[in-house]
Parts: C-alpha cells; sequence; structure tokens
C-alpha cells in the first residue's frame, strides 16, 4: 500500500519491546471497509501521532486497539494480548482516554479519581506502583485549584486534563488518546506535551493519539502514521515525512532591495547557484522545506487522486 | 488482596458517595419526596375514612400498599433510569475501561438504589406512624416481615430494572416501562382491594412483583383482622417468598448476560452517536 517505500514496517522482526502490533487489520460495516489492511508496529516508550482525513477508520482503529470494537480480521496485539480477548489484569495496564463526556457530573475531581484509581491497586508491581496518588495526579495535570470541585463545573479544557488524569490513573504501560488536546487552550496544550514527554520519558509509556493539529503531532510523536482510504499511507519521523516531501522547498531573499521568491526542486543546489552568481548581493536569505502540514496535504491529495483514478479505472473497465 | 474484592469495595464507596450526592441534591430530593408528600396528603384528608365493613381507617391501610409500590419502583425504574442515562453520558463506558470496574459499577447501584429505597420508606413511615392510627409498628414481628419482604423486594426488581435499562437506548423508550408499571400498580390492590376484581385480573397482577410487595407490606403492617379483603383470606408468605423468589432467580440469571452483551457494544463510538441522537432531540 505504500507508494513511498522504505517505510519502517518492522511486522517481521516483532518480539523485544513490541507493545502494539497490528498486523493485515480490517474492519467492514456491512457492505463499506472503513479499514483494509492497517499494518504497524509501537515499540515501548515511543509516541506514535495517528493523522487522518475525518473518516478514515482513526477512531476505529483505537477502539480496537482498547479492546471496545471487534474487529472483522487481521492480527492486533496491545502488551502481546490481543484486546478482543483482554482481561482486567491486561485493561488494567492499559490507559484509555476517550473523547470527553458528560460523565460524573456530581463528582468532585479528586474524589473521582481517588476511586477509580482503587481498581488498580491489584495490579501493583514493585517496579509500577499502581495507581498514581490522587494529589500527584491532580497536580500532574495541573487541576491543584480545582480538586474539590464538582465535576459538571470545570471548563471544556480543566475537563479534558481530568480525562487525561483518569486515562493514567492506573500508571499504564500503553497509553490511547482520542483527540486528547480539543479544547486545550495554547498554555494547557504545552502542559499537556510536557505531561505526554514525561509519561514516555520517565515510565517508559508507549502512547498512540489521534489528533488534527499537525503543529501537535509533529511536537509529539517520534513517529506520525497517516491513516487514509483505510490503510496507513505513510509512517515515519515527521522530518522523514517532510523530507520525502522535500520537492518543494521555498527560497526567499533579497537582492538590490527587491524581495525574490522561489520554490526550486534542490533548494541546496539552488542556493549555491544564487549565491554563484550575486554573491555579496544577496540578503535576507530563508529557506524553508516543506512543513509536515504540507507534507500531509500533499500526501492525502496524492492518495485521494490516485484512489479517484483507480475509482474511475474500475469504472472503465465494468462499462467497457 | 483479590482484585474482584477490590473492585466491590471500590463499588461500595462508589455507592455511599452517590447517595450522599442524591441527598443533597435539591432535584434528585423533590423527586423522592413528590409522590410520597403527595399520597400522604391525600391520606390525611381521608383519614376519617373507614375500610368498608369494620372501623380501621382507611388511610393506615392504604399505607403499607404504598410502601410496597415505592420499593418496586425504586428497584425497576431508578436503575433502569440510571442504566440509559449512564450508558448516554458515558459513564459505563468509563466503567468499562477500568479493570473490574462494571462490577464496582454494578455494586455502587445496588448500594444507591438499596439506600434509596430505605430513604423512601423512611419518608413515607414515619409521617405514616404519626399522622394515621393502627399501623402494627410496636412489634418486633412486623419489622422482621418488613425487612425480608423488603430485601427479597429488591433483589426481585432491580435486576429487572438493570434489564429494562439494557434494553432501551433511548431515555424516551423509559415510557414503554412507566405505563404498564402504572397499570400493574392500578390492578395489584395497592388502592383497592384486589379482591373486588374480576378473577383474570387478579391472576394477572398475582404474575408480578409488585402485587406481592404490597401484601407482604400489609401482611406486615396491618392487624391480622384485616387478612378477610385478601384473597384466599391468608397474607400467604409463603407464596411472596416463592413469586418473589423466583422473580429473583430469573433476573439474577438474565441480568449479567444482559448487561454482559450490554457492555460489550460500548465504545466510544457508539457514545457518540447516541449524543448526537440526544442533542438532535434537544433542538
Amino acid at each position: 500500500m505504500s507508494e513511498l517505500g522504505g517505510l519502517s514496517r518492522g511486522v517481521e522482526d516483532v518480539g523485544e519491546g513490541v507493545v502494539i502490533n497490528v498486523r493485515d487489520l480490517r474492519m467492514r460495516y456491512g457492505s463499506v471497509d472503513v479499514l483494509r489492511g492497517v499494518e504497524f508496529v509501537a515499540r515501548r516508550g515511543e509516541v506514535l501521532a495517528l493523522l487522518g482525513p475525518n473518516g478514515a477508520g482513526k477512531t476505529t482503529t483505537i477502539e480496537i486497539l482498547e479492546g471496545f470494537r471487534m474487529r472483522s480480521a487481521g492480527e492486533v496485539g496491545v502488551l502481546g494480548i490481543d484486546p478482543a480477548r483482554g482481561d482486567e489484569a491486561w485493561r488494567a495496564r492499559v490507559g484509555v482516554v476517550l473523547q470527553s463526556w458528560r460523565d460524573h457530573g456530581r463528582w468532585r475531581v479528586r474524589e473521582l479519581l481517588d476511586n477509580l484509581g482503587r481498581y488498580y491497586s491489584p495490579y501493583s508491581t514493585p517496579e509500577r506502583k499502581r495507581p498514581y496518588d490522587a494529589d500527584e495526579l491532580v497536580e500532574m495535570v495541573g487541576l491543584e485549584e480545582h480538586a474539590g470541585k464538582k465535576i459538571s463545573k470545570l471548563s471544556g479544557g480543566q475537563r479534558r486534563r481530568l480525562d487525561v488524569a483518569i486515562g493514567i490513573v492506573g500508571r499504564p504501560e500503553v497509553l490511547f488518546l482520542d483527540e486528547p488536546t480539543a479544547g486545550f487552550d495554547p498554555h494547557a496544550r504545552r502542559e499537556f506535551h510536557d505531561l505526554v514527554h514525561r509519561l514516555s520519558d520517565l515510565e517508559d509509556t508507549t502512547i498512540l493519539l489521534t489528533t488534527h493539529d499537525l503543529d501537535e503531532a509533529e511536537k509529539l510523536a517520534d513517529r506520525i502514521l497517516i491513516l487514509a482510504g483505510g490503510s496507513i499511507i505513510a509512517d515515519g519521523s515527521a522530518d522523514a515525512l517532510s523530507r520525502r516531501m522535500a520537492t518543494n522547498a521555498e527560497v526567499k531573499w533579497t537582492r538590490d532591495g527587491q524581495r525574490f521568491v522561489h520554490a526550486p526542486a534542490d533548494a541546496t543546489h539552488f542556493v549555491r547557484e544564487l549565491f554563484g552568481q550575486y554573491g555579496d548581493a544577496i540578503s535576507d536569505l530563508e529557506v524553508r522545506r516543506a512543513s509536515l502540514e504540507d507534507a500531509y496535504m500533499t500526501l492525502v491529495q496524492q492518495f485521494e487522486s490516485g484512489q479517484r483514478g483507480s475509482a474511475a479505472r474500475e469504472f472503465e473497465e465494468v462499462a467497457g | 488482596m483479590n482484585p474482584k474484592m477490590v473492585a466491590v469495595r471500590a463499588g461500595i464507596r462508589r455507592g455511599v458517595i452517590e447517595i450522599r450526592q442524591t441527598l443533597t441534591n435539591g432535584a434528585d430530593l423533590s423527586n423522592y419526596l413528590f409522590f410520597p408528600v403527595i399520597i400522604l396528603i391525600v391520606m390525611f384528608f381521608l383519614r376519617g375514612v373507614s375500610v368498608p365493613g369494620s372501623n380501621f381507617s382507611l388511610s393506615s391501610a392504604t399505607m403499607p400498599s404504598v410502601l410496597g409500590m415505592q420499593i418496586a419502583f425504586g428497584g425497576l425504574i431508578g436503575i433502569a433510569i440510571a442504566l440509559i442515562t449512564e450508558r448516554e453520558d458515558g459513564t459505563l463506558l468509563r466503567a468499562k475501561a477500568v479493570p473490574n470496574g462494571m462490577l464496582g459499577y454494578l455494586i455502587g447501584k445496588i448500594l444507591l438504589f438499596s439506600g434509596m429505597s430505605l430513604v423512601s420508606l423512611a419518608i413515607i413511615l414515619l409521617p405514616s406512624a404519626l399522622l394515621f392510627d393502627g399501623l402494627q409498628l410496636g412489634i418486633p414481628g412486623a419489622w422482621l416481615t418488613l425487612a425480608w419482604v423488603l430485601a427479597l423486594g429488591l433483589v426481585a426488581t432491580m435486576p429487572m430494572g438493570a434489564i429494562c435499562g439494557s434494553l432501551f437506548s433511548n431515555p424516551s423508550y423509559l415510557g414503554l416501562v412507566m405505563i404498564p408499571f402504572m397499570g400493574l400498580a392500578a390492578i395489584s390492590g395497592i388502592f383497592y382491594p384486589i379482591t373486588s376484581f374480576p378473577g383474570w385480573l387478579q391472576w394477572i397482577a398475582q404474575i408480578f412483583p409488585i402485587y406481592w410487595l404490597g401484601l407482604g407490606m400489609r401482611s406486615a403492617l396491618l392487624p391480622g383482622s384485616l387478612v378477610s379483603v385478601e384473597i384466599g383470606d391468608s397474607w400467604r408468605h409463603l407464596e411472596t417468598l416463592g413469586v418473589l423468589g423466583l422473580w429473583a432467580v430469573i433476573g439474577l440469571v438474565l441480568a449479567p448476560m444482559v448487561l454482559r452483551r450490554m457492555a460489550r457494544r460500548e465504545s466510544g463510538s457508539s457514545v457518540a452517536e447516541r449524543r448526537e441522537r440526544a442533542m438532535q432531540r434537544v433542538h
């Protein structure tokens, strides 16, 4: 499926440190194929961002991994266990941040975290003490001032922080977050990013999150997966993805008081030529490589036009 | 400690917290008080009226039946409403994401509704004791009967409530449960002696727990002389035990299966879908 080639598949060398392993995952609702052979691997402590247009199957994928949805076909392993058959001990090692609901509106923040944490205590190990202390957790997500507040009185962003806190209360080894930062202001967003780094670096938590914010994906994720048309069309670091789309880096410069913009195929070569020709007359040089956003748009557009192309071909075949 | 035991304890804590939340919530309290207050007022004005053929107060004779109805109502409707609304707002999905969370959730709900049944009982019984004469409150045997009828009544009705709550995904379908419930209350000898109804209606009423809960409460709190308006001139404790016990067994066998099936279907997107539909209903 990868037209891009050289993507890290890694399914063959499953073993050491593999926390999430998805192979040829398929999901069909009625006669509609939502997922058509999704494949990826996540290793311990890795942060993966799952990007893709609406309706691409991000939520379906994450729900299958959470064990909340049955799949039609394919192999899935989370912590070495099939989520469809995950028992309570497995459940205790998995953290889930659902999209925001209105639940537990009458409960108080600290009270709910304390109550939900209790269920995890039998699964505590010497290396991984479970659950988090409720006060510590409240502080980690920046809700100290609201610990005694009724949950229905929280703002959208505060509520989302509580959702994250609930997701990690059992100190999970793998954490799934479905659009965790919806409704966050820039400050809350920054704090959330710090929390994700802390979880992956200090706690060795493997994190899979979906987001619509490419900037966020770039900041947080070790690896970005782009899901389109029911399969992973790109898998790599933000850097690698942008470089792969390096065709159109943008070069801006000033010469004789005049501003120039050009988008050469090979920016390095172009700039060398530029200086060779004009030397000191060049000032204010800027070279901007294609951003992740550019790369994402190009990839998804290429993929979609490719699909339309193949759909048209199929139509012609049928018609002819 | 055993994870299941830990979950049971966390569930008990959850129940206690939710009882406290209900008791400090104005809207909830007025819900609990509304019906008992209305019925107490009506009965207060009827306190001079006697049961036909005796000099026993009609109000005193009716209050135990109302208690029985209240227990059936709390057990069945209360838990059904809770399951439907908490499925819609995502509470159940939260429980599902936590190890043994569903067990704890159910323990919490059982405790909440048992506790609130006791509260409703007190709301009706205490004023009744002060306002009306003739209730057998001084006899230990009365309290013993009241206790076992209450306990068995809760075990007979709550699993059924959980089943109803699992089968309906939309709160507005609750009418489907409420209407037959009201119909049953009308024919179950709560306000009129069941013996004044035609035989076939008596048979229908005797299938369901509400009649037996009313009968059990009357047997506990009314003097023996009033047994003459009952079927077979008897309090029929054995039959009460049998019918309520049968409902309890059916409920306890079916409820876990239905609940498991319902819980299996819960996922983030199914909650989102229901929420979407709920928003459309509002607009």
